[in-house]
C-alpha cells in the first residue's frame, strides 16, 4: 500500500489516498475488513472526470489489476469479464470475432467495474440504452458479503450508477453485440443553429443506431448551437466490398500516434483558442457526406489518439459539464446555450445528443431527453457563477448533472435532480451498514447522508 | 471537500474576529461553504459573528482562545476536526505590538513573538498533521510585506512575521504530496482598527480586497499572494535598495 495523489480526469480537487493493487477476489475481502473510518473505495482507470473515484484519507482499491476471469462465448456473445479490464482489452479480442461492446463512451480507457459504477452511455443510447441494460449479472464484494445479483433486483439497480459506493465489483457477464465489420458506415451534416440540429435529430435518430452533434456554444447571434451532425452504423461487409477490399472486414489496431506534451502552460486553452478551435472544427466538416467508411476509433474514440490530452489543459486542470433536461424542455436547453455564449465562458465543443429509455439504476444519469455536456477550463472567472445558473434551470426543469463527471455542484441539488437517492440510500445501507464505501464525491455531495 | 474551482465548504478560522478574516469567510459562504468554525478571544464578537452567519443558514460553531498561550491556540484546531473535516485553515491572528515600548520591553516582544510566530507555527503543525490524516486541505496564512525586509520603524513585528512566512513556506514543501496545501498571503497597508491612526503605505488597501485575493490565491494553488498584486514588485525593488538607503526612507 502506497499514499499517493489522486484526480480525476479533469485534474482538479487532488487528495491523497492508500492506494493498494487488487489482483484476486481475496484482497477485497481483506481491504474491506481492514478499512477504517475514512472508508474504502474501488478505482479503474480514473476517467471519471471530477471526483468520483477519489477518497481522501482513506482507501482506494486499484482495480486495473484484477484481470481474471475474461471469457469470451464467441457463439452467445456472453462475456465474462474481471472488473479491472477495460473496453479496450474487450474491444481488441472480441472485434476480430465480430462481436462489440453493446456500449462505448468517448475513450476505450474504461473499465468495467467503472462502466456499471457510472452506468455509461454512448451514441447508441437512444437505440440501445446505458451500460446497466446489457449487464447479464454481476458479483459484488460488500462490506456484508460477497453477492450475485441480476437485472431487476434492487441492489443491482442502486449498483448501476451507484457511483462504487453499493460494494466492489468484482466481475459481470455482459451481453455483446454481433458486428458485421469492424468499421463505421457515417452520415455527416452541419446545422447553422440550434433548432436545425434539434430538428435534424428528432427527425432523423431513429434511422441510426449512432448518433451525436458536436455543438458550438461560443458562437453567438443566429448561428446560435450550430452543429457537425455526425451519425451512422456499423458497415456490412458487402458494404465495404470494393471499399476496403485489401483489408480485413474485421481488423481492429487501434494505435495511440500522438502524446501530449508533460507540461502546458495555463491558459493555453483559453477564449480565444477555443473559439478557433470551435470555427476550425465546424468548418473543416463536410457541409454533407453520406456513408463515409470510418475505424471504430476514428468514430467513437479520437481523443484515444493523443495520450494524456487531459495535460493541455495545464496546471489548473479542467472541468467537464454534463446535463440532461427532459424532451419538452427544449427551452432551458436553449437558454443554457445562450447563457453559455452570451457570458463567454469558454467551453470546447459540447457534445449534444438525445437520451432513449432509462435504466433502472437509482442514480444513473441517462433519463429520455437532451444531454448536453461540454469541456471547460478551470480559472476563468466566470465559469463556476455561469453553472450554478445551468443546475437551478436543469433542476427545475427536471433534469440532472452527470455525477461521474461532477467536479462542483451544489449538494443541495442532488436530491432534486436524483429524486431516488432516499431509495438508494436505504438499499445502500443495507449492505454496508458502517458506511465504509466512501468518496470524495460522495463526502463533497452528502450521497451517504443528510447533512 | 474543496471542489474542483477551489471552493471550501468547510472552513476554520483563527483569529475570526479580525477584519480581513471577517471578510474572507463573507465571500466564502457565497460560495461553497456551509460549516464554518470561528475561533477568536473575545467571545462576545465570536458570538456576534456566529449569529450573522447563521442567519444566512451556516452551520456555525465557536471557540474561544488566545493566542499568547500557544497550547490554547491547539486545542482550538482540535476543537475543529473533532465534528468532521476542515476543507480551509485560515491562520488570522496576530498582533502589530508598539515597536517603542517592544524594543525596550522583554516582555512585550516576547508576547508579540509568541502571537505572531510561535501560536501560528503551533498551530500550522498541528493543522498539518490533521489534514495530512484527511488527505486533503488548504492552510492559509496572513504574513505581511513587513516580514520581507525588516525596518527601523517595526522590525519586531517584521521579524516575527518574518519568522512566520518563512515557517509556512517550509511547511507547504513538507506537504507536497500530502493533497495540502499552503498558501503565504503577505498584505501591504490594510485599512483596519489594528493599523487605525497610521499614515497608510503606498499601495493600501482594504479587507475586502485582501480577502479577494486570499480566495482567488488559495483556489489556484498559490505559495505566496500579494494584495494587492503590484506589492511584490514594489517590494523586490525595495529588498534589493542599499541599507544606507533603505534605513533612510521615513515611517
Amino acid at each position: 500500500m502506497s499514499t499517493e495523489l489522486l484526480t480525476g480526469w479533469g485534474r482538479t480537487a487532488p487528495s491523497a489516498a492508500h492506494v493498494a493493487t487488487v489482483r484476486c477476489p481475496a484482497d477485497v475481502a481483506a481491504a474491506l475488513s481492514a478499512a477504517d473510518g475514512r472508508g474504502l473505495l474501488p478505482r479503474g482507470l480514473g476517467r471519471a472526470y471530477g471526483d468520483a473515484a477519489q477518497n481522501a484519507g482513506g482507501a482506494v482499491l486499484d482495480m486495473t489489476g484484477l484481470t481474471t476471469p475474461f471469457e469470451l462465448d464467441t457463439s452467445s456473445g456472453l462475456l465474462r469479464a474481471a472488473a479491472g479490464i477495460s473496453l479496450d482489452t474487450i474491444m481488441r479480442h472480441a472485434v476480430p470475432t465480430g462481436w462489440f461492446v453493446p456500449v462505448t463512451p468517448g475513450t476505450r480507457q474504461v473499465t468495467v467495474g467503472g462502466a456499471i459504477a457510472a452506468d455509461i452511455h454512448g451514441k447508441n443510447h437512444h437505440a440501445d440504452g446505458s451500460f446497466a441494460r446489457h449487464v447479464r449479472s454481476m458479483v459484488l464484494a460488500t462490506p456484508s458479503g460477497v453477492v450475485t445479483t441480476t437485472p431487476g433486483e434492487a441492489l443491482f439497480d442502486a449498483t448501476t450508477g451507484g457511483m462504487g459506493l453499493t460494494g466492489v465489483v468484482l466481475e459481470a457477464t455482459i451481453a455483446l453485440m454481433p458486428v458485421p465489420s469492424a468499421f463505421m458506415m457515417v452520415d455527416t451534416e452541419r446545422t447553422a443553429d440550434l433548432d436545425e440540429t434539434l430538428a435534424a435529430m428528432t427527425e432523423g435518430d431513429t434511422r441510426y443506431r449512432y448518433s451525436v452533434a458536436w455543438i458550438d456554444c461560443l458562437t453567438p447571434g443566429r448561428h446560435l448551437g450550430r452543429s457537425v451532425l455526425t451519425r451512422g452504423d456499423h458497415a456490412g461487409a458487402e458494404q465495404l466490398a470494393g471499399r476496403r477490399k485489401t483489408v480485413d472486414p474485421f481488423r481492429f489496431t487501434p494505435a495511440t500516434r500522438l502524446s501530449a506534451p508533460p507540461w502546458a502552460p495555463p491558459g493555453l486553452l483559453n477564449r480565444t483558442t477555443i473559439r478557433a478551435f470551435n470555427e476550425a472544427w465546424y468548418r473543416r466538416a463536410p457541409k454533407r457526406e453520406v456513408g463515409a467508411v470510418h475505424t471504430i476509433s476514428s468514430f467513437f474514440h479520437p481523443l484515444d489518439g493523443v495520450r494524456d490530452w487531459n495535460r493541455l489543459y495545464g496546471r489548473r486542470g479542467f472541468l467537464q459539464y454534463q446535463m440532461v433536461v427532459p424532451f419538452g424542455a427544449e427551452e432551458t436547453l436553449r437558454r443554457a446555450v445562450t447563457t453559455l455564449s452570451s457570458r463567454r465562458c469558454p467551453s470546447f465543443l459540447g457534445v449534444l445528443k438525445a437520451f432513449g429509455e432509462a435504466s433502472g439504476g437509482h442514480l444513473s444519469f441517462p433519463v429520455p431527453g437532451w444531454t448536453l455536456a461540454l469541456d471547460m477550463p478551470v480559472g476563468d472567472d466566470t465559469t463556476g457563477a455561469v453553472l450554478d445558473e445551468l443546475d437551478d434551470m436543469v433542476a427545475e426543469a427536471g433534469g440532472r448533472v452527470y455525477l461521474a463527471k461532477d467536479s462542483r455542484l451544489r449538494p443541495g441539488l442532488v436530491p432534486l435532480m436524483y429524486p431516488r437517492l432516499g431509495e438508494w440510500r436505504e438499499i445502500r445501507d443495507s449492505v454496508d451498514p458502517g458506511r465504509v464505501l466512501r468518496s470524495d464525491l460522495a463526502r463533497r455531495l452528502d450521497l451517504l447522508e443528510d447533512k | 471537500m474543496n471542489d474542483a474551482l477551489g471552493q471550501p465548504q468547510s472552513v476554520l478560522v483563527l483569529g475570526a474576529t479580525s477584519e480581513i478574516a471577517r471578510a474572507v469567510v463573507d465571500r466564502l459562504v457565497e460560495g461553497r461553504a456551509r460549516r464554518v468554525v470561528l475561533a477568536a478571544r473575545d467571545e462576545a464578537g465570536l458570538g456576534e459573528l456566529a449569529e450573522g452567519l447563521r442567519s444566512k443558514g451556516v452551520a456555525v460553531e465557536t471557540t474561544t482562545f488566545d493566542a499568547s498561550d500557544p497550547a490554547s491556540t491547539v486545542a482550538a484546531v482540535d476543537t475543529a476536526f473533532r465534528s468532521g473535516d476542515v476543507d480551509m485553515a485560515l491562520i488570522a491572528f496576530g498582533v502589530l505590538g508598539d515597536q517603542l515600548v517592544d524594543e525596550h520591553d522583554p516582555a512585550a516582544i516576547t508576547r508579540v513573538v509568541t502571537v505572531n510566530f510561535t501560536a501560528a507555527a503551533a498551530a500550522g503543525v498541528a493543522l498539518a498533521d490533521r489534514m495530512r490524516a484527511q488527505g486533503h486541505g488548504a492552510i492559509v496564512v496572513l504574513s505581511s510585506v513587513a516580514g520581507e525586509r525588516p525596518r527601523r520603524a517595526n522590525f519586531v513585528y517584521g521579524s516575527s512575521k518574518a519568522g512566520l512566512d518563512a515557517f509556512f513556506q517550509g511547511l507547504r514543501d513538507s506537504l507536497v504530496g500530502s493533497g495540502v496545501q499552503v498558501t503565504v498571503v503577505r498584505p501591504g497597508f490594510v485599512h483596519t482598527r489594528m493599523t487605525h491612526g497610521m499614515k497608510p503605505a503606498p499601495l493600501s488597501t482594504t479587507p475586502d480586497a485582501v480577502a479577494a485575493d486570499v480566495i482567488a490565491g488559495a483556489a489556484r494553488g498559490a505559495h505566496t499572494v500579494w494584495s494587492p498584486g503590484p506589492l511584490r514588485f514594489f517590494m523586490s525593488a525595495l529588498r534589493h535598495l542599499p541599507r544606507g538607503v533603505f534605513r533612510r526612507i521615513p515611517g
